[in-house]
């Protein structure tokens, strides 16, 4: 919004009402604690200490799907888990969105085989693909600001 | 189908029979689902408990939930590419996994390894294994409320990871080691990186131990805690820290050694009580004691060839293709084809983390593997929860959970 009070007392600020929706949207979005396998544990380094995800208001990771708004689906998924990941994203409440970390939740990666589902696409609607096996906390994060940058894009029209 | 119709459970009773006792069919005790979607159950481990008030009075474990197929996938593989399947198995000890299926594939073909290699080797499977257990001590630690042990274990972690990405150029699934040696030689940097790591670490494990060890809350929390005996957790097939700290001195590196660990110089530390707290000072005290091997390693780094000259199964240098016409036979031959083994069967086993991880080998001659399995800790370990969890409060759960360190991804494959 860039507005900075310069005249003293400056009670009142105008903005769109879509990107105070957004702002607000973007800034505190909470992913939710769920890992499936390795790309996990790059996912729990960008949540710590050298990369600390609370720049962008994702500290907080719920475990209840019910509290989050962002599902990162980290880890490959397997015709097991496929259903009660299901269950999970219809569990959370909207306004939602998926991230898809590494290889395997994206397309299947370098299992092609009878266990795992071909890209996590096939259950859940994704937003945001990120490549790699694991993804680099880097690689999560540009992620992560790419789905900001699409949010901010997002019009009332649409919200109807 | 709706979400209501999902959420509601229309199992038949009956099938529980058998599972639980006959108290939770009258609805005397109760049966509770814990995961697969739970912050402590590291990863997608699913347990059925039945409860009489907050006592666990069964729990049994539901697995698969991470299976991927990986043993198949060898078999449809040549034996040089599976090493890239086998870091994604424990993704916490990858590189434990790739010397495993390494030293099977060199005991199978009968091939040597240079003493440079061997000693790097160890070098990095000891820093996998700091690793390994500096997530699984902050993670344990946040699941019975030590936040700011999770990000310090992870800050140091960070050390670690730099030095596998200088090797191998990756962070976590290196696939560094291949039969007969490693991909390539260490670079330069490496020796002060893994001297400054030397530097820096011990300070910070008496760090963690002087947040953990002596509090009071953490001591309540896991002081006998998820008993097991002696006997019973060696009945039970438990191996690694789970069974040392029952008091049981059995480490592979010690017993069995392999690439040899025998000229290293280190202690096995042991436990007395055989609960949660013994378990966590075992790693914490293996964690030094790696830094031992470290240390020695990096001293007595001998040099000469980094991978095998054995052309019949280690491709050569790229520098000798441009003018032996040899070199390109054998070049083209391996990247074609692959080396074949003679028709056999290996067993080797290494001490991941968690454990004895054992890898067999079926060879019938051809250049794929006729039959690979892991017999992977976390698995057995897992048969071993319950036995554990019996009578405590649900609350300790996670921590026994957590004491025994299980991978999901080691367990299911
Ligand atoms: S993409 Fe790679 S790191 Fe991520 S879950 Fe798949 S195998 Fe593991």
């Amino acid at each position: 919004m860039g507005v900075t009070p310069k005249l003293g007392e400056l009670g009142v600020v105008t903005t769109r009402l879509e990107d105070a929706v957004n702002w607000a949207r973007t800034r505190a979005m909470w992913p939710m604690l769920f890992g499936l396998a390795c790309c996990a544990i790059e996912m729990m380094s960008t949540q710590a200490s050298n990369y600390d995800m609370s720049r962008f208001g994702m500290e907080l990771m719920r475990p209840s799907p019910r509290q989050s708004d962002l599902m990162i689906v980290a880890g490959r998924v397997t015709r097991k888990m496929a259903p009660v990941l299901r269950q999970l994203y219809d569990q959370m409440p909207e306004p939602k969105w998926v991230l898809s970390m590494g290889d395997c939740a994206s397309c299947g990666g370098v299992f092609n085989n009878y266990a795992i589902v071909q890209g996590v696409d096939e259950i859940v609607p994704v937003d945001v693909y990120v490549a790699g096996c694991p993804p680099r906390p880097e690689q999560l994060i540009h992620g992560i600001i790419t789905l900001h940058e699409r949010i901010k894009q997002e019009r009332i029209a649409d919200w109807a | 189908m709706s979400v209501q119709e999902e959420t509601v459970w229309q199992g038949d009773v009956e099938k529980l029979r058998g599972l639980v006792s006959d108290r939770a069919l009258s609805g005397e005790t109760m049966v509770l689902n814990m995961g697969p979607q739970h912050p402590s159950t590291h990863g997608v481990l699913r347990l059925l408990l039945e409860l009489d008030g907050e006592d666990i009075v069964n729990c049994i474990p539901d697995i698969g939930f991470l299976h991927t197929g990986i043993e198949k996938n060898m078999e449809a593989k040549r034996y040089e590419q599976s090493i890239t399947m086998t870091d994604r198995m424990d993704y916490l000890n990858p590189l434990g996994n790739n010397l495993a299926y390494c030293l099977a594939m060199e005991k199978l073909i009968e091939l040597d390894v240079p003493p440079r290699a061997q000693v790097i080797r160890v070098l990095l499977a000891e820093l996998t294994r700091i690793n390994s257990h500096l997530v699984w001590l902050g993670t344990h630690a946040l699941d019975i409320g030590a936040m700011s042990v999770f990000l310090y274990c992870f800050r140091e972690r960070e050390k670690i990871l730099d030095i596998f990405e200088m090797v191998s150029g990756q962070r976590m699934m290196s696939t560094y080691f291949r039969p007969g040696g490693l991909w390539r030689d260490v670079p330069e940097e490496f020796e002060p990186a893994v001297r400054d790591f030397i530097d820096y670490f011990p300070a910070k494990v008496d760090d963690y131990e002087k947040l953990l060890s002596n509090n009071p809350i953490w001591l309540d929390r896991t002081q006998g805690i998820g008993f097991i005996s002696a006997e019973d957790a060696i009945a039970l097939g438990c191996t690694g820290p789970t069974l040392r700290g029952s008091g049981v001195n059995w480490d592979i590196r010690k017993a069995l050694p392999y690439s040899g660990y025998e000229q290293f110089d280190f202690e096995v530390p042991l436990g007395v009580h055989g609960d949660v707290y013994d378990r966590y000072i075992i790693r914490i005290e293996e964690m030094r004691q790696s830094l031992r091997i470290v240390e020695q390693a990096i001293d007595n780094l001998p040099g000469g060839l980094f991978r095998s000259n054995n052309r019949k199964y280690v491709p050569p240098p790229r520098a000798e293709l441009g003018h032996s016409m040899e070199a390109v036979i054998h070049h083209f031959k391996l990247w074609t084809e692959g080396f074949r083994p003679p028709k056999g069967e290996v067993y080797v086993r290494v001490e991941s983390p968690r454990g004895e991880l054992g890898c067999f080998l079926a060879s019938d001659g051809s250049p794929r593997p006729w039959r690979v399995r892991f017999r992977t800790p976390s698995f057995v370990h897992l048969s071993a929860l319950p036995h554990m969890a019996k009578g405590h409060l649900i609350a300790d759960l996670v921590g026994i959970i957590g004491s025994v360190d299980i991978v999901l991804g080691d367990c299911d494959r």
